[in-house]
Order: structure tokens, then sequence, then C-alpha cells
């Protein structure tokens, strides 16, 4: 089998010290292949979103080892971790992360400034990908504006618009009915198919979890279960 | 890079233009405080060298009388206390012995009343005085005591209303006096009008007016660089001597020097400005305070939105820079308003006060500095905190 894009060894996470420590990894192992779409799921505190955070290098493990295609995180600088989230990592927060009085599009096209992208380029890019998520026409509106479902495709139109080499999405229909969980689900698939994105999800839902090729359970911080699922 | 930086910094402070503008406005308000109470203490201090310089430059000024005491019961000086004057003592430009009296001036049907002097030619020296329009007295009109006059401005606009007063004659205590002479105007000094005056020769003052030979005043006009203090020291010793004072007895006339009076005037106003502006850096600093307060109510929102900068790519140093700009963009705004604001009031109010207006470039690079200094501090130290974070931690700052 070909190198794993990412390979998990022993990682553990382990939050305050003394008596308050609370470990919310206790050593996780994990490969994810290029092109794969992973469901992750778990009970509430069982570790999801601590995983996705090392995972898109937004926290570091207290121990173990993370390897992102050939690198060693765990030894890369800040700016060099930063550099890593933009260039190959796009995240889709559980709570959206959006920047509040800034309209749709600027909150889109930020991740392309930082990549010295220029104007035009920019606006097209964040346009299409506000238009992907079928948001066309809502562009100058702000987060204020919009509903929580807009919100959280404005959340995936910003993680997807770098066409990131992975995208990590914490509890992507976590506020969305069943109706809008289905299309932001039926996005996913086709970014993973047409696009190549490799995507790793959380998602209470075992709903949402069928349209993933692969299911990981997680309990009490470790990996209970790894299966395949047939499309 | 500094593009970017631009470009981000421009669209916060759009997004939270509420805080932007209440920052600018601390710093509008510190410097303009500053710079307005600078310049009009400034516009101060030269009003009153300038009224000290019309009384006459290197001046000292002797009056009958011990000092504080007026009216009655004064020994008066003579004119040969004048001529000795300016016999015995050296670096003098001008001696000049005068009377005054209050009197009322009558032309047509229009009174006013006013102080006629008498003087010689000497005085017009010592006191800056300036003809206008007409002439100055002859040597026959001094030497004989002609009745002949010379006006200042508020007697003429009083008296004449405009038309020239030169060749009209206009009654004093009853006598006839031709005016042949209009003092170019000098202005208020310590709020006495120094145009409303009549000038007289001596000879005329002494016969006609005052009925005596008394002089209430030489004025005695010092050489440009000589120093004041030696001449005022011969003129008391002389002084002393001639009217027959004995060692420990008080002087009966005092010397008044203008450069004194100049030195103590200033000296009273630098210390106001300083006040004004220790007052108006107070109000630079609670300026600052205020930007501080904004900044650190919005240190919770700025932390995530930092969080979120920095999860979706962006460097420490990219994030740093962007404050950067933000504060100095804004401080640099607040400055300039400032500025400008301080300079369009500082003028009016030199307009309203009647003070010249002078520009101090010197506190003007000061403010500037300290507003933005100002901005800086608090725009930029608190997100440089914030950049050091982990990206997770900022985005759960609450
Ligand atoms: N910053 C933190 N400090 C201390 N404990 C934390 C912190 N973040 C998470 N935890 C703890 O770690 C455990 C795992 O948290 P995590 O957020 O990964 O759960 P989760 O599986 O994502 O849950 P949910 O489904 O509710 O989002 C929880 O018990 C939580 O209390
Ligand atoms: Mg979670």
């Amino acid at each position: 089998m070909s190198q794993p894009l990412i390979q998990l060894k022993q990682i553990t996470k382990t939050y305050g010290s003394g008596l308050a420590a609370m470990q919310a990894l206790r050593g996780v192992d994990l490969d994810i292949h290029s092109g794969e779409f992973v469901a992750i799921m778990g009970h509430s505190g069982s570790g999801k979103s601590t995983l996705m955070n090392i995972l898109g290098c937004l926290d570091t493990p207290t121990t173990g080892s993370y390897f992102f295609q050939t690198i060693e995180v765990n030894t890369l600088t800040r700016n060099q971790r930063a550099l890593l989230r933009r260039h190959y990592l796009g995240f889709v927060f559980q709570g959206f992360n959006l920047l509040s009085r800034t309209s749709a599009l600027e909150n889109v096209e930020l991740p392309l400034i930082y990549r010295g992208m220029a104007k035009a380029e920019r606006h097209d890019k964040a346009r299409k990908a506000l238009d992907i998520v079928g948001l066309t026409g809502w562009e100058t509106h702000t987060p204020a504006e919009l509903s929580g479902g807009q919100q959280q495709r404005v959340a995936i139109a910003r993680a997807i618009v770098t066409e990131p080499t992975v995208l990590l999405a914490d509890e992507p229909t976590g506020n969305l009915d069943t109706e809008r969980s289905r299309e932001v689900m039926e996005m996913l698939c086709s970014f993973n198919r047409d696009l190549g994105i490799t995507i790793l999800m959380v998602t209470h839902e075992p709903d949402m979890a069928e349209y993933a090729k692969r299911v990981v359970h997680f309990v009490d911080g470790l990996v209970s279960s790894d299966t395949e699922q047939k499309p | 890079m500094i593009w970017n930086a631009l470009l981000l910094a421009l669209r916060e402070i759009r997004r939270n233009i509420l805080r932007s503008c209440l920052t600018t406005l601390g710093i509008v308000i510190g410097i303009a405080a500053v710079i307005i109470m600078v310049t009009v203490g400034n516009g101060v201090t030269a009003k009153v060298s300038e009224q000290i310089s019309s009384l006459g430059s290197n001046l000292l000024m002797v009056r009958a009388g011990a000092r504080g005491l007026t009216g009655t019961a004064v020994k008066p000086f003579s004119l040969e206390d004048a001529k000795t004057i300016s016999g015995q003592v050296n670096h003098l430009k001008a001696v000049a012995p005068s009377s005054s009296k209050s009197t009322t001036a009558i032309f047509g049907n229009k009174n006013w009343s006013s102080t006629v002097t008498g003087m010689t030619e000497a005085y017009m020296i010592a006191t800056n005085w300036v003809i206008g329009e007409g002439r100055e007295f002859n040597d026959s009109e001094l030497r004989s005591g002609a009745m002949s006059c010379i006006i200042g401005n508020t007697v003429w606009k009083e008296l004449f209303e405009g038309q020239s007063p030169i060749g009209s004659k206009i009654r004093l205590n009853s006598l006839s006096c031709t005016v042949v002479g209009l003092l170019k105007a000098k202005g208020q000094a310590f709020g006495r009008d120094q145009d409303d005056t009549i000038l007289i020769p001596l000879r005329a003052f002494q016969r006609r007016i005052a009925g005596n030979l008394d002089i209430s005043m030489i004025s005695v006009s010092v050489d440009e660089d000589y120093a004041t203090e030696k001449v005022q020291k011969q003129l008391k010793q002389l002084l002393r001597d001639r009217r027959h004072i004995s060692g420990n007895e008080d002087d009966d006339f005092f010397i008044l020097d203008t450069k004194e009076i100049a030195a103590t005037l200033t000296g009273t106003t630098k210390i106001l400005t300083s006040l004004l502006g220790s007052v108006a850096a107070i109000s630079l600093l609670v300026g600052g305070v205020g930007i501080m307060n904004i900044m650190l109510v919005s240190v919770t929102e700025r932390t995530r939105e930092i969080g979120t900068r920095l999860a979706i790519g962006a460097l420490e140093r990219e994030v740093l820079l962007q404050f950067l700009v933000e504060a100095m963009v804004l401080s640099c705004l607040g400055g300039f308003l400032g500025i400008v604001l301080a300079l369009v009031a500082s003028i009016g109010i030199s307009k309203a006060i009647d003070v010249p207006f002078i520009l101090d470039l010197g506190i003007i690079v000061i403010a500037s500095l300290f507003s933005a200094a100002v901005g800086i501090v608090f725009g930029y130290f608190p997100a440089r905190r914030a950049a050091r974070l982990d990206p997770i931690e900022a985005l759960r700052h609450e």
C-alpha cells in the first residue's frame, strides 16, 4: 500500500495537569490515505474535536507523532505550521468562526489574501466557491444576516476556496436540518470525488456517516472501530 | 505583504467603524487640546511683550511719590532734575520730563474726557510715539509754550469722526488749542488705551493748564544694548542726593523698568502656558486611556479574530503587521485631524481674544509623536499577546 497522507502514531492529548489532568486522547493510531472520505463518530467528549484540531495543526499533541506526507509536524515551527495550514489544509469549525460584520465574500477571500493572490483572481475564486455551496447572491451579506445553515456553508466555502489537499470538517451538519445536511453531504462527496480532496469529517449522525467511505469510531479518546463502507 | 496588511487593516477599520471613530476621536481631542493651549499661550505671551515694547523699549519711568502711593503730598520733580540726569548719566537716548492731567477736550459739539500731557521733544523718542499725520512740535512752539497739540487716535476718533484734525482748534479746559499732529495708533497696553492722549508742549502745560512748574514723571530711555539696571542704580543715587534723602530714609519716588515688567509678565504668561500645556497633556493622556479602554473591551473579539486568521494560514507577523498598520492609520488620521482642528481653533481663538497667532512646530511634532505612541501601544500590544497564542487557544478565548 502507498505511503499514507496522514499518519498518527500514539497521539495523546492531556488537558490540565496534576489532579485536574484530563486525557482527551489516549494513544490514537490512525492512517489516512489520499482521496479518502472518513467520518469520525463518537460520543460527546470522546475527543473528536481534539483530534481534528491536532490534525488541523491548530493544536499540538502532548505525546506521539503526526506525519503529514513525509513531514513530521511536531518538529515544525509555528510559522511552518501556519504555512502548512495555508497551503494544504482547509478547516470547517464546529462554531464556524467567521469574521463578524464582514461580508460572505470577504470571509471566503481571506485565505486567498494570505496566499498573496491578486484581487481579480481572488474575487473570481471566492465567488465560485460561494456558488458551489449555493450562496450566489448572498456575497455581500454579513454572518449576522445569514441563517445558521448559510453561515455553515460560508465556512465550507472558505475551507475549500484554496482547494486544499485535506478538508477537515468538525460537524459540518451540526446546525442543519436533514434536508440541508444532505445537500452539504452531497457537496462534500462531490469535492471528494471530483476534486480529489481528502475529507475527514466529524459527525454525530449515522445517516451522514453513510456518505463516507470509511467510518472511525471513538470511545474515550481511543479508536474503537474502523470500518470501510460500501458506497 | 505590506499591501495585504494595508488592505486587511482598512477592512478592519471599516468593519469596526465605531471603535475606529472613537479611537480617532480620542487622539484628535488630545492633540488638538495640547496644540491649542500652547499656541494660544504663546500668542498671549507675544501679545504681552508686544504691549510692553509699545510702551517704549529700554525705558525707565521715574515717578514722583513712593511706590503705590498716588495723588497728594508728593514732592514733584523739576526740569532741573531732568537736565541733571541727562548731564550726569551716560548711555541715555532720551530724558523726557512730563506732567499729566485729566481734561475734557471739546471740538464742535463733541466732548471727550482724556488726559493731557505736557512734554518735550524727547518724550516722543522715549515712549516710541510716531506721528501718523501732521507734524511734531517745532522748536519755537516748544520754547514759547504755544497752545498746539498732538492728539492720539482715540481722541481723534471721538472728536473728529474720521475728518482730518490738522489745523483744527479744540478746547482744553476752555483754552483754545491748535491740532498740529495725529499720533499713529499703539493700541491697548495692560487694559489702558494708550491712544487716549493729548500731547502739548510742556511749557504750555505748566503755564496754562497746571499753573505750576511741577514735573510728575521723567521717562528715561536707555541705549539699546546697555543694561537698564546700571542706569537705574545711578538714577536712584542721583535723585536721592538731589532730593536730600538721607541714608536710611525711603525713596519718595520710584523707578519702573519696562524690561523688568516685561520679564515678570512674560514669566507669568509662560507659567500660564505651561500650566495650560500640562492640562492639555492630561487630556491627551485621558484620550489615551479612553483608547486603551476601547481596545481592552474589544480584546475578546479581536483575540478570536486573530485565532481565525491564524487558523486559516496567516503568519504571526502578518497578523501583527495588520494590527500595526491599523493602529498607525488611526493614529495618523487622528493626528492629522487633530492638527487641522487645532490650527483652525487656534486661529479663531487668537482672533477672538486679539492675540497674535504663533505656530509652534515643536509642540505639533511632540503631540503627533505622542498620539502615534498611544495608538500603537494600545492597538498593537494586546494584538501581540493574542498572536503568540496557539490558534486554538485564541479561538477559545472568552
Ligand atoms: N481546552 C480544554 N481544556 C480542558 N479540557 C478540554 C479542553 N478541550 C476539550 N477538553 C476536554 O476533552 C474532552 C474531549 O473534548 P472534545 O472537544 O474533543 O470532544 P468532542 O468529541 O469533540 O465532543 P463533541 O461531540 O461534544 O464536540 C472533553 O471531555 C473535554 O471536556
Ligand atoms: Mg467537538
